[in-house]
C-alpha cells in the first residue's frame, strides 16, 4: 500500500508542534520574555498554524495514493473521440459533466476531480500508448470509463501489473466481473452483452415458444458475446430456435445480403449490431415487406437512432429492447428528481445533446465513481476504492430505473444485473413488467 | 587512418553524432518516453522497407500495414502457441513476410503505377477482416496477448551501471528496437550504394530505357517487394513486443496510410528519410492535438476549438503544410537548402574568380 | 430464385451508390491523373452542409442545387488553395495532400456535426413495390436514375463542349495546351469543381440509404474505387457500370458462396480488383495507355 503523506500535512503538524513548543514555553518561560514579545511569539505562531493548516481543524491522518493531492483528484480516460466509434465518444464529456457538477459544489471532501480524456481513436495500439501516457507520465489516480472491449483488454494486464484502477470500463464484455479474481485492478459497470441476451431469452420463451430466430450480429467480441448469451439463455431449446445467424463487418456497406438471408427463414430477428447499422438494418427489414419480431440491442436503443430509423422510412413494429437507465425523452420521468439532476448536470457539456441515451448512461457511471471516491472517505488509496467498487457496493443511483440497485459483493462482480423489457410505442420506448434480475447467472 | 577520418564527408559524422544520441536517450529521458520513441524507431523500420519499394525502385504501395500484420501475428503465434522465444521469432517472421512480399510483388507486375496503389490499398482495408477469420490461429477478434519482454541480466546490469536505474520492460524493447534498426538501416544503405540500388533507380526513373539496358526489371521489382515486405514484417514483429498486443483493430488501415505519410515527409529516396519519417509519423498524429492547448500564442477560442475536433484536424491541417512548404520531404528540404546556401556561398566566391558554381548533385 | 433476384436486386442498389461516388473518382482523375483520397470526404461535407441547409428550413428542391454550387466553388477553392502549392510536385506529394485533407475534412465534420447517425431526405418515395416476388425501392432505383442523368450530363460536357474538350487537353497534354493559350491551373480548378458537384450529387443521394454521419462515405469508397478501377479509370461509363456490378457480386458472393460469409464482403471487392487488374490491365471500358520512350 502507498502511504504517501502530503507536504502541507507535514507544514500543519510542524506548525502545530511550534504552537504547542511557543504556548508552553511563553506560559512557562517566565520573565525570560517580554509581555509583548510573548504576545508577538504567539501571534506569530499562531498565524502559522493557521496558514499551513487552513481554516479547518488540523486533519486526521490520511492515506492517498498518486493523483491524489490535497486539493485534487486526477482521473484518466480513453475513448473514441474521433474515427468510427466516435458516436460513444459523447459519453466521456458526459461524465465530466457530472464531474464537473461535483466540483461546482466543493468537490469530494474538498478535493475536485479533474478528468483528463484522451482520444484513442478505437484503436487499441493507441489505447497502450496512451494508457502508458496516463499512467507513467501524468500519474493519474485511476483511469475511468475507457470505452472499447479489444481496446480495454489490451491494457488490463499492464494496468493490473501497475496496480493502477482500470475502474468501471464502459464495455459490456462479460470478462470484467467474470475474471475480477484474476485481475483485480478491473472492473465494468454497464450490464454485461451475455447477461442482456439472458433476458431476451427469458422473454422469447415465455412469449414465443416457436419463435424461429435469425441473428445478425457484428464481427467483433460485442457481437459475438450477445450472440453467447442468446445461445446459453436459451438453453437447450437453441440448436432448434436458432434457424439463421448471418456475420458482418464493419467495413461492409449496407446489411442487405444479410437480411435477405435471415428473412427467407426466420419470423424473429435479433439485431446486434451498432447504431448505424442497426438503422440500415430496420430499413431494409421493412424495405422487404418483412414482419418479424425484432429484438434491439441496447446500445443501439438510443430513441435518437430509432427517430433517424423511423425518418427513413423503417416501420419499427414489434420491436423489443431493454433498459436498464431512465430515458431522458420519456414523458414520464419528466418530474423525477434524477432526471430533473441529469438535465442540470448535462447543461455543463456544451457538444452533448440532452436527449441522447448514451449521455446519461455516462453521467450515472460518474455518478457511481463519486459514491464509490465519497465512501473511501480518508482512506483514499488505490486498493481501497477498487474494494469498494467490486465488493462493497450498494448505491441507489438517481439515474437508473427505480429499483435497480448497483451492487457488488464478494462473489459477484458485476456492478448492475436488473434490465426491465420495453417496446417501441411507434414514439417511444414504454416498459413492460418489472425488472428482472440475471445477478448471478453469468459463469 | 585518422587522414580517412579526416577526408569522410560531414554526412559521416552526422550519423555517428544521431547513433550515440539514440544510444544514450533512455538514460535521460523516462521509461515511458523510450516506449515511444522505440515505436517510433518501428515506424522508421517499416518506412525504411516501404521508401525501397516507393522511393528507390518507384513502386507504389499503399498497403504496408498488411505485412507489419503479418509480421506482428507470425511472432505473436510462435511465441504464444510454440512457446518460440520472442527475439528468435523477429528474423523468421521478418523473412516469412518477406517471402509473402515476393510472391505479392508477381502479380503486381502487371499493375501500373495508380492500379497497384489501389491494390494495396485494398489489402490495407481488408486486413483486419482476414485476420478474424482463422479463429483458431489468430485468436479471432480477442486477439493475443504477448507478455512483456523481459530484458535479460546482463542487459539489466549494464543499464544499472550506466543509470543507476533498473531497466524497465519498455527501455528493453527500446534498444532491441534500436539494434534491428542499425542493422536494416546499414543493409538498406548498402543495397542502395550498389549494383540492386542502382537497377531499381533506373527502373524508378525510366523502365523501358532500363529494360532496353538490359535490366531484369520484373527480377528487381519482386525484389524490392520482398525487400520492403521484409523490413515491414520485422517492424510489426517488434511492434507486437512494443503494445504488447496483436489484434486486428491495431492494424486498420490508417497505419498503412501513416506509414506513406511518414516516406513522403521524411524523404523519399534518402536513407535519414524514412528516420526523420517515423519519428513525425508517430508522434504528430497524437501530440499535435495536444499539444494546442499549451500554446499561449494562439487565441484560446481557437485552441479550444482545434482541441475539441480531434486529432485529425490538426494532423491533416499540418500534413497540408508540411507538404506544401518541403514536398520533397524533410530531408529533401534540408538538402535543397543547404545545397542552396553552398551555392550562394559560393557563387559568392566565384563571382570574384569569373567561375560559374557546379551544380549541386542528387543522389 | 425468388431469393437469388432479391439478392441481385439489392446488389443492384447499392452498386447505384458505388457508381456515383466512383463518377467523381473518374472525373477528378480524367482532370489531373491523379486519385483524390479526400472525395469520400469531401463529398460527405457537402451532403452536411445540405442537411444545414434543409434543417433551417430550405426546401429540399432549393437545398439540393444550392448545394452543388457550393460543392463546386469549394473544390475550386481547394484546387487553388491546397493543390496548387504542390502541382509540380512529385505525385506522392499530392496524395499525402488529398490524405491529409481526408482527415482534416473528416475530423471538422466530426467536430461540427457529431457522430450520431442522421436521416435525410430522399426526393423519391420510400414505398417498395413487389415485382414478381421481389421487392424494389423507388429510392434505390432514384439513384441508379440519377447517375445515368450525372453521367450523360458529363459525357456531354466533356465530348461535346469546348470547355469540356479544353479541360480535356489541359488534363492530358499540359505543355501543348498552354502553347495554345489554355490557362491550365484554372482547367484544373475547374475539373476539381466538376468533380466535387457529383461528389455532392453521390452524397445526397447516398445519405438517405447510408445515414448521415461524418464516416458515412469511407467503406463507400473503396467499393468505388474498386468499379472505377473495373471500369476502367478513365472511363465515366465504366465508373457507373462497374459500380453496379461491384454491388451485385459483392451481394452474391456475400450471401452465396459459404467461405466469403457476410464478413468478408470488402474482401471480394479487393479480389475484384486484383483479378480485373491482372486479366485486364484498363478495365473493362479503359484506353489502353501507351508510354511512350
Amino acid at each position: 500500500m502507498n502511504r504517501r503523506v502530503p507536504r502541507d500535512f507535514v507544514s500543519c503538524i510542524a506548525g502545530e508542534t511550534l504552537f504547542k513548543y511557543a504556548y508552553v514555553f511563553m506560559n512557562f518561560g517566565g520573565p525570560l520574555m517580554a509581555r509583548t514579545g510573548r504576545r508577538l511569539a504567539a501571534l506569530v505562531t499562531f498565524l502559522v498554524t493557521v496558514a499551513a493548516c487552513g481554516s479547518t481543524t488540523p486533519a486526521p491522518v490520511v492515506a492517498t495514493d498518486v493523483g491524489i493531492t490535497s486539493t485534487g483528484i486526477l482521473i484518466g480516460n480513453t475513448n473514441a473521440l474521433s474515427g468510427v466509434a466516435a458516436a460513444y465518444g459523447t459519453i466521456s464529456n458526459a461524465s465530466n459533466a457530472y464531474y464537473t457538477y461535483i466540483n461546482n459544489q466543493g468537490g469530494i471532501n474538498g478535493r475536485k476531480i479533474t478528468y483528463k480524456i484522451l482520444d484513442d481513436v478505437y484503436n487499441p495500439a493507441n489505447t497502450v500508448t496512451l494508457t502508458k501516457q496516463l499512467v507513467e507520465q501524468d500519474q493519474v489516480f485511476a483511469i475511468f470509463g475507457g470505452l472499447g472491449t479489444q481496446d480495454q483488454t489490451s491494457v488490463r494486464d499492464y494496468m493490473n501489473a501497475q496496480k493502477v484502477p482500470q475502474i468501471f470500463v464502459y464495455t459490456g464484455a462479460t470478462t470484467w466481473g467474470l475474471d475480477y479474481t484474476q485481475h483485480n485492478y478491473t472492473l465494468g459497470w454497464i450490464p454485461s452483452y451475455q447477461a442482456e441476451s439472458h433476458i431476451y431469452a427469458k422473454d422469447i420463451l415465455a412469449n414465443h415458444p416457436n419463435a424461429k430466430i435469425g441473428v445478425l450480429y457484428q464481427n467483433d467480441d460485442y457481437g459475438l458475446d450477445y450472440l453467447k448469451g442468446l445461445t446459453d439463455g436459451l438453453g437447450a431449446a437453441a440448436s432448434t430456435m436458432i434457424v439463421d445467424k448471418e456475420i458482418y463487418d464493419v467495413t461492409a456497406a449496407s446489411p442487405a445480403a444479410q437480411i435477405t438471408k435471415l428473412a427467407q427463414k426466420a419470423d424473429t430477428l435479433f439485431l446486434f449490431t451498432t447504431p448505424t447499422f442497426t438503422v440500415k438494418s430496420l430499413v431494409v427489414v421493412t424495405a422487404l415487406h418483412w414482419e418479424p419480431n425484432i429484438y434491439l440491442n441496447s446500445v443501439s436503443n438510443p430513441r435518437t437512432t430509432m427517430g433517424a430509423a423511423s425518418k427513413a422510412g423503417a416501420a419499427l413494429k414489434n420491436v423489443t429492447s431493454i433498459a436498464y437507465l431512465k430515458d431522458p425523452t420519456d414523458p414520464q420521468w419528466a418530474n423525477d428528481a434524477g432526471m430533473t439532476l441529469y438535465k442540470t448536470v448535462i447543461a455543463l457539456c456544451s457538444t452533448c445533446d440532452a436527449n441522447n441515451g448514451f449521455n446519461i448512461s455516462g453521467v450515472a457511471a460518474a455518478y457511481t465513481m463519486v459514491d464509490v471516491l465519497k465512501k473511501a472517505g480518508t482512506n483514499l488509496t488505490r486498493r481501497n476504492v477498487m474494494d469498494i467498487a467490486a465488493t462493497q457496493l450498494n448505491e441507489n443511483n438517481p439515474f437508473t430505473l427505480p429499483g435497480v440497485v448497483v451492487k457488488t459483493s464478494a462473489n459477484d462482480h458485476f456492478p448492475i444485473s436488473q434490465m426491465q423489457v420495453e417496446t417501441w410505442s411507434g414514439t417511444g420506448w414504454t416498459l413492460q413488467g418489472s425488472l428482472i434480475d440475471v445477478r448471478g447467472t453469468i459463469k | 587512418m585518422l587522414q580517412r577520418i579526416r577526408n569522410a564527408p560531414t554526412r559521416y559524422g552526422l550519423v555517428v553524432v544521431v547513433i550515440i544520441l539514440l544510444l544514450g536517450l533512455p538514460t535521460v529521458i523516462s521509461s515511458f518516453q523510450a516506449g515511444e520513441w522505440a515505436q517510433a524507431l518501428i515506424l522508421a523500420i517499416a518506412i525504411m522497407g516501404l521508401n525501397i519499394l516507393v522511393g528507390y525502385s518507384g513502386q507504389l504501395s499503399l498497403g504496408h500495414g498488411a505485412f507489419m500484420a503479418l509480421g506482428a501475428y507470425t511472432s505473436a503465434i510462435l511465441a504464444h502457441r510454440y512457446k518460440v522465444d520472442y527475439l528468435l521469432t523477429i528474423p523468421i517472421a521478418g523473412l516469412l513476410t518477406g517471402i509473402a512480399g515476393f510472391l505479392f510483388g508477381v502479380p503486381a507486375l502487371r499493375l501500373s503505377a495508380l492500379y497497384l496503389a489501389l491494390a494495396t490499398f485494398a489489402l490495407a482495408v481488408v486486413t483486419p477482416s482476414l485476420i478474424k477469420r482463422p479463429v483458431g490461429l489468430t485468436n479471432g477478434v480477442q486477439g493475443i496477448i504477448l507478455l512483456p519482454p523481459d530484458p535479460p541480466q546482463l542487459a539489466k546490469d549494464a543499464f544499472t551501471i550506466v543509470t543507476g536505474r533498473a531497466m524497465t520492460s519498455d527501455q528493453w524493447t527500446y534498444y532491441v528496437t534500436l539494434a534491428f534498426a542499425f542493422v536494416l538501416f546499414w543493409l538498406a544503405w548498402n543495397l542502395v550504394r550498389h549494383r540492386a540500388g542502382r537497377a531499381m533507380r533506373a527502373i524508378r526513373d525510366g523502365e523501358v530505357a532500363a529494360a532496353a539496358s538490359g535490366v531484369n526489371i520484373a527480377g528487381y521489382k519482386t525484389l524490392a517487394f520482398g525487400i520492403s515486405a521484409l523490413y515491414a514484417g520485422i517492424a510489426g514483429s517488434l511492434y507486437g513486443m512494443s503494445t504488447g498486443f496483436v489484434n486486428p483493430d491495431t492494424f486498420p488501415f490508417s497505419l498503412s496510410i501513416q506509414l506513406l505519410v511518414g516516406a513522403v515527409i521524411g524523404g523519399l529516396a534518402s536513407i535519414p528519410g524514412p528516420l526523420i519519417g517515423g519519428i513525425f509519423a508517430y508522434f504528430l498524429p497524437i501530440y499535435s492535438n495536444q499539444w494546442v492547448p499549451t500554446q499561449t500564442w494562439i487565441p484560446s477560442q481557437i485552441a479550444s476549438a482545434v482541441e475539441k475536433a480531434g486529432p485529425a484536424v490538426t494532423y491533416g491541417a499540418l500534413l497540408i503544410v508540411i507538404m506544401i512548404f518541403a514536398p520533397n520531404g524533410i530531408v529533401g528540404l534540408i538538402t535543397g537548402s543547404y545545397a542552396r546556401l553552398r551555392r550562394r556561398l559560393r557563387g559568392a566566391v566565384d563571382r570574384e574568380s569569373g567561375q560559374a558554381p557546379p551544380e549541386s548533385q542528387t543522389a | 430464385m425468388q431469393e437469388f433476384m432479391q439478392q441481385v436486386v439489392s446488389g443492384i442498389a447499392i452498386g447505384g451508390i458505388f457508381a456515383s461516388l466512383a463518377l467523381a473518382l473518374v472525373l477528378i482523375y480524367n482532370a489531373m491523373g491523379l486519385v483524390n483520397f479526400a472525395q469520400g470526404e469531401m463529398a460527405m461535407m457537402a451532403t452536411f452542409i445540405a442537411f444545414t441547409l434543409i434543417d433551417r428550413g430550405v426546401s429540399y428542391w432549393i437545398a439540393f442545387p444550392a448545394t452543388l454550387l457550393i460543392a463546386f466553388a469549394g473544390g475550386v477553392a481547394i484546387q487553388r488553395v491546397v493543390i496548387r502549392p504542390v502541382e509540380r510536385a512529385p505525385v506522392l506529394t499530392l496524395v499525402i495532400v488529398t490524405l491529409g485533407l481526408a482527415a482534416l475534412v473528416n475530423g471538422m465534420a466530426g467536430f461540427i456535426y457529431g457522430y450520431l447517425p442522421r436521416a435525410f431526405p430522399s426526393p423519391f418515395p420510400v414505398v417498395t413495390v413487389n415485382v414478381l416476388g421481389v421487392f424494389v425501392s423507388y429510392r434505390d432505383l432514384g439513384v441508379i436514375a440519377v447517375s445515368g442523368v450525372v453521367l450523360l450530363a458529363i459525357y456531354l460536357l466533356l465530348q461535346r463542349t469546348t470547355i469540356g474538350l479544353t479541360m480535356r487537353a489541359a488534363a492530358h497534354h499540359p505543355e501543348a495546351s498552354r502553347l495554345l493559350g489554355v490557362n491550365v491551373s484554372w482547367m484544373l480548378a475547374l475539373g476539381w469543381g466538376l468533380a466535387s458537384a457529383v461528389g455532392a450529387v453521390s452524397g445526397i443521394m447516398a445519405a438517405p440509404i447510408l445515414f448521415l454521419e461524418p464516416n458515412m462515405m469511407q467503406t463507400v469508397i473503396i467499393y468505388a474505387f474498386a468499379a472505377a478501377v473495373l471500369g476502367g479509370v478513365d472511363s465515366p461509363l465504366g465508373a457507373v457500370i462497374g459500380g453496379l456490378i461491384v454491388g451485385v457480386t459483392v451481394n452474391l458472393a456475400g450471401a452465396y458462396i459459404p467461405f466469403v460469409g457476410g464478413d468478408l464482403q470488402l474482401a471480394v471487392a479487393l479480389a475484384i480488383i486484383i483479378t480485373v487488374l491482372v486479366l485486364k490491365p484498363n478495365g473493362l471500358f479503359g484506353r489502353p495507355s501507351v508510354r511512350r520512350v
